[in-house]
């Protein structure tokens, strides 16, 4: 299947704050009596996937929910700490629907898709409404409403948090209501269960083919529509902040099986992780960027100070955010703060062991609202930091450093969340959709709780409505056959090569050549490089990769081998979408595309559209197609946030 | 069984013995009624020390106690019948006490599992008293079943002497292994209570930041009281301060 | 430093396990105790031995995947720690560590340290939840929840499900657990509703696959989250005042 040359995203007409309600008018429906009739699966618990089951649950569907985790609980979503955005302006500092969606599309510096973006910014009051009363437990003011703390890239406080564990709230709300549905008997959960491949039919999707992580057995499920919210590929660079098992497998196998990948080259490297200590890391941990609320940014004025933080004085240290953006200060976007860390440490102004951080300083925070109130909003994160490096927070300033966080990038889809692939839809991080190039805080949990309860559940009935009283294909149809034969194959070729290498070596490598050439700035040769010794680590990866143990029971290195395998693919199309993309936005910083004091200089004449990878097959170079980005309600400028 | 169905809906318990059921089947509502009778058990304990701390007043004070005790109410009601109606009360509590102690250690035990850890387990909170309910519990019972032989129908002591309390505790006493054994019994009792009287709470839905560190000196106190109270009279004898 | 180890090895779930001895050389005391066993791993693959298996996924204290029974301690010394939270510079170079799977009857062993923890799954799908559809919900604000109700709310709802409570439990009670769970719904305005039924559903649930607590107090020492017995209490009193409740026609007394 080929896909036009430019993509249509069946953007709704009307006037922005329309479009929805005229959507969902425009809609086909399935009556409440006829749902029952359709199976849909879901790949994925986490926010997104947990969402969607249990909305679509609820509506009526029988709905088929797979994750690799031990239990639908544990989606990387659970680990989101800072929070939530939302417009419902309740400190009354001049929020609004609009406002939520400038900052978004500012933010993603102008590279997503409006009407998407507007449609969130719409829904996220509900969510709000909807996650309080299934029982989240959101930050109150002593008055018991709800309150608000700011993010990075706004001016108001929108963001509504639970303590520093957002995240885990929130997916907690959605797995209960996924638990009720599953109580129910309307959703079934598989926990320990991989998807390995999306099966198509006539080009539209019919089903999946599962691996049971126990058992090695391999499962065929067909269904009238599959949903894929399989979350993001940050750890195609080994060290990031997502979760050890986070993986592209699900995502990139739809694409090889014809779904369209968008924008691959953006990436998040988000400010304020902690600094690795040294080559046996296994992750990176955050700390929320609310930390960013109260504590200050700073390096020594001078390269190579050699004296401890406290023993420097206020003269001698330059708080450079806020020198460089003074009405941002310490609040700029992440990609903004990223690279400012960056240059600060390419100037040897790195502070700790390894030189390679910079200092978050709580001082004058505490100096200003009494320790108390630092703990209370913090207390847990600075256990965090504490636990990780032994330094107390409270009397040494943080040591942070930008660490690879988000993919912006991901499943090409429309405004009905249906990617290329007919049937075959993508929700939370695991689509293109809602951040451009450049992703704001607290806006990735908006987008999961927004895909799963309430836009896929609205849209997939349109896709579905063609489809009553027809039985999905047969799970003993050739097209199963056919895929579940592929996928054995791969197990069983990963199993006999028998060299010498462990997975995570390969893994590493791969990580190190990503961060290095496609990570917080890209340049023409380096990218070129990356592309050769890409190539040079799968085939040694294809002929060194050493994987004990068998297919018959739990193997987590044959798990590993798999997603290993796939992000070598990926990091290939990563690389090229970088180079293809001529110009600096967002978290895609090209160094020959920069303003004369280093910012991201954009090309809206010739890059204003979305990038949509399509594979060609196995060593064939995948083509672009574009869907062009027009801005009708926010003009292009230059972001600024001096 | 109970009317729950998996669905987080249960039907409403309507008859009373719906509604009595979870007491004797669920865990939770067992353990209650275990609290419950542990309140009434240690009520008991502390009435009857104080009672039999009257030895120390001499014969007739205790015998004349002792048969008040039988004749409670009378005439207004039969001679010994409010007595009878305690003693079926007291001995409801204890065989409800110990059936539940006996089901719910059955139950735990099934949960553990065959295959135990392997490896040296490191408590921090278990102490020697939580773990030692069971087997201190079973002490207290074959004390219990003695003790009934011994001073109330007299069959373990051969002077015994129908309603003359104060000849039997002494002549019983009197005898070195029957006071050891008193003596190893009350410091079981002792542990039971201290775990006992703070756990009770626990079970009865009773706990409260507030309250909380308070709960651990009930306990301790309660323990020590009926400790020294009951020991000082077993003693007492054997050093012959109370002698016939 | 260098460590001496001693693991539960075990096929399979229906394979006898037992334990082997191993040695991690030159670990670096700022290395997690996972990372650790990632690097034993390594060495073990190199050497063409099946390597070690155990859960873990976000590495930050916060999925509840990780959970390993170290020196007799669940998630290891550590006070209010998970097993992945855990660093090196906790133990003495040449110390001996001796590392089991969560045993209970209702968490099989799967694999050397990776256990089977469906039953919490079961709990929660019995009644750990508010059955609010999505799409009815009134303004987040209508019901204002009063400050320390949200905060208690909060310290039990912080609970990762990682089972370490059950292991710790000499009865293999679940109740720390459970009652974490019914204390967060319970304690907000909007988990009133369905309060009492929440609580028996719930703990009936539990009590089919877990035993008997006698308030050794055990699990709220190995709890990563350091949540407190009292939610114990609170759910046993919601239990028995659940009977009342249901007995009255109203459902609610
Ligand atoms: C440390 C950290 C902190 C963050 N903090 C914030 C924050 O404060 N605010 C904010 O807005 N965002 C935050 N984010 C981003 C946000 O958490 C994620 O983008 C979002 O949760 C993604 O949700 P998701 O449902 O799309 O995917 P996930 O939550 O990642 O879920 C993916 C699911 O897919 C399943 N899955 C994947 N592949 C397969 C397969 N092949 N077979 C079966 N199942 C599969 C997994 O098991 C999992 O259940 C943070 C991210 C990180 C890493
Ligand atoms: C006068 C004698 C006794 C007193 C005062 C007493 C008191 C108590 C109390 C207060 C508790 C705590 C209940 C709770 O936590 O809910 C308790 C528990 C218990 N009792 Fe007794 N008891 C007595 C006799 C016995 C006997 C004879 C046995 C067994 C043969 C026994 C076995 C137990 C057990 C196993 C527990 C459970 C431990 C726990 O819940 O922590 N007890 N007892
Ligand atoms: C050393 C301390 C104790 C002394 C001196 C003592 C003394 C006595 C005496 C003299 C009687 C007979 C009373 C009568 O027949 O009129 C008696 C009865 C009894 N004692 Fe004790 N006792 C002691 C400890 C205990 C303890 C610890 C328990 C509980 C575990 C206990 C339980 C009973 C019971 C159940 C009876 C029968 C009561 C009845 O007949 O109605 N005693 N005790
Ligand atoms: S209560 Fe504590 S120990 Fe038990 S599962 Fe929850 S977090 Fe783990
Ligand atoms: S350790 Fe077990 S006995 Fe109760 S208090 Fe905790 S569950
Ligand atoms: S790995 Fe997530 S809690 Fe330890």
């Amino acid at each position: 299947m080929t896909a036009p040359t430019t993509l249509d995203g069946h953007v709704p007409d009307g006037p922005i704050w329309a479009k929805w309600d005229q959507h969902r008018f425009d809609t086909n429906l399935v009556n409440p009596a006829n749902r029952r009739k359709y199976d849909i699966i879901v790949i994925g618990t986490g926010l997104a996937g947990a969402g969607a089951a249990a909305a679509l649950g609820e509506l009526g569907y029988n709905v088929k929910a797979f994750t690799y985790n031990d239990s639908a609980r544990r989606a990387h979503s659970i680990a989101a700490q800072g929070g939530i955005n939302a417009a419902k302006n309740y400190p009354n500092d001049n929020d609004s629907i609009f406002r939520l969606f400038y900052d978004t599309v500012k933010g993603g510096d102008y590279r997503s898709r409006e009407a998407n973006v507007y449609r969130l910014a719409q829904v996220s009051n509900a969510i709000i409404d909807q996650t309080v009363a299934q029982g989240t437990p959101y930050a109150r003011e002593y008055g018991g409403l709800l309150d608000n703390r700011s993010f990075g890239g706004a001016q108001v406080s929108r963001t509504f948090y639970a303590r520093g564990q957002t995240g885990q709230q929130l997916l907690l709300a959605s797995y209960q209501a996924l638990a009720r549905q599953v109580g129910l008997g309307r959703v079934q959960v598989f926990t320990r269960s991989e998807m390995l491949d999306v099966v198509t039919f006539e080009g539209r999707a019919a089903g999946v083919v599962v691996r049971d992580l126990v058992t090695g057995e391999i499962s065929r499920h067909s269904a009238h529509a599959v949903v894929l919210a399989s979350g993001g590929y940050s750890n195609v660079y080994f060290l990031s902040t997502n979760a050890m098992n986070c993986n592209a497998t699900a995502a990139w196998r739809a694409y090889r099986k014809g779904a369209l990948f968008a924008n691959p080259c953006f990436t998040q490297i988000h400010p304020t992780c902690i600094p690795a200590s040294d080559e046996f890391q296994s992750k990176l941990t955050l700390m929320s960027e609310s930390l960013r609320n109260d504590g200050r940014i700073w390096v020594p004025a001078t390269p190579d100070d050699p004296r401890p933080p406290n023993e420097i004085p206020q003269a001698d240290r330059d708080y450079y955010l806020e020198r460089q953006y003074p009405t941002f200060g310490n609040l700029v976007p992440r990609d903004v703060a990223s690279r400012a860390a960056m240059r600060m440490i390419d100037e040897n102004r790195g502070i700790g062991p390894l030189k390679n951080g910079v200092y978050l300083d709580f001082a004058d925070a505490i100096d200003r609202l009494g320790r108390e109130t630092i703990e209370e909003r913090y207390g847990n994160l600075f256990e965090m930091y504490q636990r990780i490096t032994d330094e107390d927070p409270y009397t040494n300033p943080m040591r942070i450093y930008p660490a690879p966080h988000y993919t912006m990038g991901g499943l090409w889809v429309d405004y009905n969340l249906q990617t290329t692939v007919p049937g075959l839809f993508a929700c939370g991080e695991a689509n293109f959709s809602d951040h451009g190039a450049n992703r704001l805080g607290a806006s990735a949990l908006m987008q999961g709780v927004a895909d799963g309860y309430f836009v896929l559940p609205a849209t997939i009935s349109q896709y579905l409505s063609d489809w009553l009283n027809v039985d999905p294909v047969p799970t003993d149809d050739p097209v199963f056959e056919e895929a579940e034969q592929a996928v054995t194959a791969k197990i069983r070729r990963l199993l006999d090569i028998g060299g010498t290498r462990s997975v995570d070596h390969f893994h590493r490598r791969l990580g190190h050549i990503m961060i290095e050439y496609c990570g917080m700035s890209r340049s023409k040769e380096g990218l070129e490089k990356a592309l050769d010794e890409i190539a040079a680590l799968t085939e040694e990866f294809w002929t060194d990769l050493k994987v004990l143990g068998d297919n018959e029971s739990m193997n987590q290195s044959l798990e590993r081998a798999g997603r290993v395998g796939d992000f070598l693919e990926l990091a290939d199309l990563m690389v090229r979408d970088a180079l293809d993309r001529e110009e600096s936005c967002g978290g895609h910083f090209r160094v020959e595309h920069q303003t004369e004091d280093g910012e991201a200089l954009r090309d809206d004449e010739h890059f204003a559209f979305v990038s949509a990878w399509e594979w060609e097959g196995e060593g064939v170079a995948p083509i672009r197609r574009k869907e062009p980005l027009t801005f009708e309600n926010i003009e292009l400028t230059q972001r600024s946030y001096k | 069984m109970t009317t729950t169905n998996k669905r987080g809906q249960v039907d409403r318990r309507t008859g009373w013995k719906e509604w009595l059921s979870p007491f004797f089947t669920s865990d939770l509502g067992i353990k209650w009624l275990m609290g419950l009778t542990g309140v009434g058990l240690l009520g008991y304990v502390l009435v009857h020390m104080v009672g039999n701390l009257k030895v120390f007043f001499g014969a007739e004070e205790i015998n004349l106690y002792a048969a008040s005790l039988r004749e409670l109410l009378y005439p207004l009601v039969p001679n010994q019948s409010i007595l009878w109606l305690f003693r079926i009360g007291l001995t409801a509590m204890f065989v409800f006490h110990i059936w539940a102690a006996w089901v719910l250690t059955n139950r735990s035990h099934k949960a553990r599992g065959d295959i135990k850890y392997q490896a040296k387990r490191q408590y921090d909170a278990v102490n020697y008293a939580s773990r030692t309910m069971r087997w201190g519990g079973v002490i207290i019972l074959l004390f219990l079943i003695f003790h009934l032989a011994d001073l109330t129908l007299g069959y373990a002591n051969p002077e015994f002497i129908y309603a003359d309390v104060y000849h039997n505790i002494v002549t019983s006493f009197e005898r070195v292994p029957v006071a050891v054994f008193y003596i190893v019994a009350q410091v079981a009792l002792a542990m039971h209570i201290y775990h006992g009287a703070w756990s009770l709470f626990q079970s009865l839905g009773l706990a409260n930041p507030r309250f909380n560190d308070w709960r651990r000196w009930f306990a301790v106190v309660f323990a020590v009281v009926i400790l020294i109270g009951n020991t000082a009279m077993v003693l007492a004898v054997q050093v012959g301060i109370l002698t016939l | 430093m260098d460590i001496r180890l001693r693991v539960w090895r075990q096929a399979r779930g229906t394979a006898a396990g037992e334990f082997t001895d191993y040695e991690a050389n030159n670990v670096s005391p700022e290395a997690s105790f996972l990372e650790m066993l990632d690097q034993v791993n390594e060495g073990l693959n190199d050497a063409g031995e099946d390597p070690i298996a155990f859960d873990s996924d976000c590495r930050e204290g916060i999925c509840g995947a990780c959970g390993l029974m170290i020196n007799g301690s669940p998630h290891g010394p550590q006070r209010g720690t998970a097993t992945c939270q855990l660093h090196m510079r906790k133990f003495t170079d040449g110390q001996m560590i001796t590392i089991e799977p969560w045993r209970a009857s209702a968490f099989p062993v799967i694999k050397d340290l990776v256990v089977d923890r469906d039953a919490f799954d079961e709990i929660i799908e019995s009644g750990g939840f508010i059955s609010a559809s999505i799409g009815g919900a009134p303004d987040a604000n209508a019901v204002p929840v009063p400050r320390a109700a949200a905060e208690s709310a909060m310290d039990a709802a912080a609970c990762i499900g990682c089972g370490a409570c059950v292991a710790a439990c000499p009865n293999s009670a679940a109740n720390l657990f459970t009652a974490a769970k019914i204390a967060h719904l319970n304690l907000l305005p909007q988990g009133q509703p369905e309060r009492y039924v929440r609580t028996v559903a719930m703990v009936e649930t539990m009590e089919e696959h877990f035993g008997s607590c006698t308030n050794f107090g055990e699990c709220e020492t190995a709890c990563p989250k350091s949540i407190s017995i009292d939610v114990i209490a609170w759910m046993n009193r919601d239990y028995v005042a659940a009977q009342w409740k249901n007995l009255v026609k109203t459902g609610q007394g």
